[in-house]
């Protein structure tokens, strides 16, 4: 009996030996691993949303900025608990919200394997927004009855706000919810600065670390990294001006209307013409950029981009294209003095001139008699550059010289301003068998297209004495604390192949457009003694609607181009709209 | 109370006192962020170590031939507990009808149900001898139907419930007393071979509860069932293993604190040890209980008769059996079957059976002063 106690006292010992070694080997050698799957389940990683950094214009008046608003989430765990899974609750929040039972159901429904429409792709352990920049009365009534809804939060959270409305909206574009990524995070930009600049207004999101029970409630924080505010980015925009030049677009389209006119859109650019930097850059129609705020409403979007409601999400400044008309004419005098026509030449302007087997015809098939090439701009005839565009296409049929020099002035090519989404416009190749072509070319008609900034820094280029920027909206980064981050300078893009007297003497005969030219009625009274304004009037055709309205205008200082689509006679429409936004820049008190 | 204070054995009371402190520790650590009443357990756990540490010295002072009157009608009433359990008096949790609820206190008769087994095999086994000529009753071959029997009654009434861990339990402590009374190997090896026949007989005919049936087919792949029943596996391996050589400390524990273990201060109490006190804590908790069945073993090969041997053989049997098979369940080396460690759990019946058992292993102890001369012993101690 007792060999036998002796067997279960060595049974018993190997039995704890081998429990011994396993606790070691699960411990010890295996710890780590079991240390992380632990940690794995009782350890939540949450992102601290970092403030996104103020646009501010050249003077620091704010163009998008973050106020804060009230924002209802709903915090799934809580509502778990609940003894009907929180249904009541919902349907109590859904008709205080004024949002469908089934909508917000939807919207606090975790993403599973197969994600169902407006899902909660977040962390679980996060409360759920629902319904940001919430009215303060209702949201007040959650925070007062809140025994009426557990689990519901209201609290202040940071939205964008646009102290100045309608101002620049094409220019600082939106955030909203970045759909490409599957983790909700804060709201990314999505057009105009707000997207070229995210990078720097996003800030560094701050990480923190939660110990939470099995049933998901946090314990207590383990790590936190704080949140870096975004940098706040200076523009050169001056919401002055830009104030300005939105009205007088306005002022423009309105009164074609009276006249007639459809005048469905307008863009109208303002430029530093030796710097490049982007002063005011406005589209018509506009919109309240506080559409996004919260989310935006998918029937607000459809209207947004509804072509027959003008397209309004669209920047025509930099995404719409036209025919440039008569604007164009600068590039086809820069390229004939290229190849070889004298500048101060004296040229005959007749009615009409035969290009091939077909008349091309004057503006109202009046004939000017002969004149130099300064007076050809100021009463901008057209059959002087027929023939220019004429004889050179029997030059040099290969490559038209007009088109080539239409490139050296940045057409045809996307300018490089930091704005997304601009258009390249369209240049031909210039090997047309048909010389009509390079007939319509020559006065900016045919098979041409710009966007009024290409346009815009063009005329910087001539006004500058032919450089040609990249122009750029952002001046300066400057981070949260004041530091500069980084100046922006727009880059040369090229230089004119141009002489300095060619551009100088185009100069001068722009600059008799607003006295005695095709402005001149447009800027009938301005101050043109103390504030000299040169310019060219554009009257584009386009098949099946009304004339395209241009005018392209320069100072010294300043580069300001109009476009109103459909708008008529340049120098009736566009012309008095550029007054008007020359009258902001050199400060003239109009009657 | 003087007698019965030196009736108590030091090298056995101070381990299992230890343990029970041990456990009260682990138990408060292990409800402190409870959602219902916190400190509670605490308190009753407290509660129950002290009644059951009486409980202990009383039955130490208890002289032998008491001890062997009892055998009889504890087994009765043990058995009749079970029994009771069946009938409306009893309460299902977690899907076995385990606990007697009397005057609004509930407790589980299958655990004082094991010691009587133990005191009935003993008084069964230990008269027997190999001097009777076979096939007398008295011889001990003789006595192996009669045993076998003896445990089929409670056995069986612990499987109606359905307590698979309890009846595991139950079987060890037959199979050991056996072993311990000398049955002879080639009887020892059939029933063995009878007992697997069974066991697969039992798996074929479906016998074995749905829930069960999926616990031993988790224990084969604790990742089969990850939220199910793997669940409880994985988390009491994962808790043990991110206590590293030296713990989280005390109440430190995020799985722990975080109630990732589901019952944890029952039948999971090991890992409230392994991830706060680490290997070296949890090792020394094993080393003590070894030293319990170390004591428990040394007390049986100095008892003065076979009855009291067989007495203290059976419950190191049943000590060791159910903390091998508790603590082989946290470290993933068996299937979950519900049973609690011995002296460390939460839980009245248990540690007040545990601590009576020990309290019997005292009594038995062979104090040298009112020693009968029997050689062997003094053989052995020499």
């Amino acid at each position: 009996m007792r060999s036998r106690i002796v067997l279960v006292q060595v049974l018993v010992t190997c039995l704890f030996c081998v429990l011994l070694g396993r606790l070691w080997q699960v411990q010890v050698v295996d710890g780590d691993r079991y240390a992380r799957a632990a940690s794995a389940d009782h350890v939540r990683h949450v992102v601290v949303p970092a403030v996104r950094g103020r646009i501010v214009d050249d003077h620091g008046r704010p163009l998008a900025r973050n106020r804060t608003a009230m924002a209802v989430s709903v915090d799934r765990t809580v509502l778990a608990r609940l003894p009907d899974g929180g249904r009541d609750v919902l349907r109590r929040l859904a008709s205080l919200l004024g949002v469908s039972r089934r909508e917000l159901a939807a919207r606090t429904r975790l993403c599973d394997a197969k994600p169902k429409k407006g899902c909660w792709a977040g962390s679980p352990y996060r409360p759920i927004p629902v319904a940001e920049a919430v009215d303060e009365r209702i949201a007040m009534r959650i925070v007062e009855r809140a025994d009426r809804f557990p689990g519901v939060v209201a609290e202040l959270q940071p939205v964008r706000d646009h102290p100045q409305g309608e101002t620049a909206a094409h220019v600082i574009g939106y955030v909203a919810p970045d759909d490409r990524s599957n983790v909700a995070t804060a709201p990314v930009g999505r057009d105009g600065l707000e997207a070229a600049y995210e990078a720097d207004l996003r800030g560094t999101p701050g990480s923190r670390e939660l110990v939470v029970d099995s049933a998901g409630r946090v314990v207590r924080t383990l790590r936190e990294r704080p949140a870096e505010p975004g940098a706040t980015l200076v523009t050169s925009i001056d919401s002055r001006v830009q104030r300005a030049t939105e009205r007088a677009l306005e002022k423009a389209v309105r009164s074609a209307r009276k006249r007639g006119r459809v005048a469905d859109s307008a863009a109208a650019v303002v430029l530093e013409a030796r710097t490049g930097r982007v002063v005011a850059l406005a589209n018509l129609p506009g919109y309240d950029p506080s559409v996004w705020v919260g989310g935006i409403d998918p029937k607000v979007y459809a209207r947004l981009v509804d072509e027959r409601r003008g397209s309004p999400l669209l920047s025509r400044a930099i995404q719409g294209q036209w025919a440039p008309a008569s604007t164009w004419k600068v590039t086809s005098v820069a390229a004939a003095v290229r190849e070889g026509r004298p500048l101060t030449g004296s040229y005959d302007c007749p009615g009409s001139y035969r290009v091939g087997d077909r008349d091309f015809r004057n503006y109202g098939g009046v004939g000017y008699g002969r004149m130099d090439l300064r007076r050809a701009l100021e009463v901008s005839c057209d059959t002087i550059f027929y023939r220019f565009a004429y004889e050179m296409w029997r030059e040099k049929p290969k490559g038209h010289p007009m088109v080539s020099m239409a490139r050296a002035f940045g057409f045809g090519a996307k300018t490089g301003v930091d704005l997304p989404g601009e258009s390249a416009g369209y240049l031909p190749r210039g090997d047309w068998d048909a010389p009509g072509h390079a007939a319509n070319f020559s006065i900016g008609q045919g098979e041409v297209l710009v966007t009024p900034l290409q346009l815009a820094r063009a005329y910087a280029a001539l006004a500058n004495g032919g450089t040609l920027f990249s122009p750029r909206v952002g001046k300066r980064v400057v981070a949260a604390d004041g530091k500069v981050l980084r100046e922006i300078t727009p880059p040369v893009a090229g230089r004119l192949p141009v002489g300095r007297k060619t551009l100088a003497y185009i100069r001068q005969g722009l600059s008799d457009v607003t006295r005695t030219g095709t402005a001149a009625a447009a800027f009938a009274g301005y101050p043109l003694d103390k504030h000299p304004i040169a310019g060219k009037t554009g009257t584009a055709e386009v098949f099946g609607k009304q004339d395209t309205s241009w005018f392209a205008s320069f100072d010294r200082r300043h580069v300001v181009v109009v476009m109103v689509a459909q708008g008529g006679n340049g120098g009736e429409t566009a012309a008095p709209a550029a007054r008007d936004i020359w009258s902001a820049i050199h400060r003239v008190e109009e009657k | 109370m003087i007698r019965r204070l030196r009736a108590l054995d030091p090298l056995l009371c101070l381990p299992a006192a230890a343990l029970c402190a041990a456990g009260v520790v682990l138990v408060w650590s292990s409800t402190r962020s409870a959602i219902d009443d916190t400190g509670a357990y605490l308190t009753r756990q407290i509660l129950y170590g002290l009644a059951g540490l009486a409980v202990m010295v009383a039955l130490a002072g208890v002289d032998r031939w008491s001890l062997r009157a009892w055998g009889l009608p504890a087994y009765v009433i043990g058995c009749l507990g079970l029994a009771a359990v069946l009938t409306p008096l009893g309460v299902t949790v977690n899907g076995s009808r385990s606990w007697l609820n009397l005057a609004g206190l509930q407790f589980q008769p299958s655990e004082p149900a094991k010691l009587a087994l133990v005191l009935a095999l003993a008084s069964l086994l230990g008269t027997a001898s190999d001097d009777e000529p076979p096939g007398r009753p008295g011889h001990a071959a003789a006595r192996l139907p009669a045993a076998l029997g003896l445990a089929a009654v409670p056995l069986g009434l612990v499987m109606l419930q359905p307590d698979l861990g309890t009846a595991l339990i139950m079987a060890a402590i037959t199979a050991g007393m056996l072993v311990v009374a000398g049955t002879p190997w080639r009887w020892i090896a059939l029933l063995a071979a009878l007992a697997a026949g069974a066991a697969g007989l039992a798996w074929w005919l479906r016998l074995l509860k749905p829930h069960q049936v999926q616990r031993l087919l988790v224990f084969a792949d604790p990742s089969a069932d990850p939220q199910g029943v793997g669940y409880n596996a994985l988390q009491a391996l994962e808790t043990v293993g991110s206590g590293g050589l030296f713990g989280q400390g005390l109440f430190r524990g995020d799985q722990t604190g975080g109630r990732f273990v589901p019952e944890q201060h029952t039948d999971f109490i090991f890992t409230v040890a392994g991830e706060e006190l680490g290997f070296a804590g949890a090792a020394l908790l094993l080393l003590l209980l070894w030293a319990v069945l170390w004591r428990g073993l040394r007390i049986a090969m100095r008892a003065a008769s076979p009855y009291e041997r067989l007495v203290a053989g059976g419950i190191v049997c049943w000590l060791a059996a159910q903390s091998a098979i508790n603590v082989g369940m946290v470290l993933g080396l068996a299937p979950i079957v519900g049973v609690p460690l011995p002296l460390l759990s939460y839980g009245g019946s248990s540690t007040l059976t545990c601590l009576a058992a020990a309290g019997i292993l005292m009594s038995i102890r062979h104090d040298p002063r009112d020693a009968l001369p029997v050689a062997p012993d003094v053989r052995i101690r020499s």
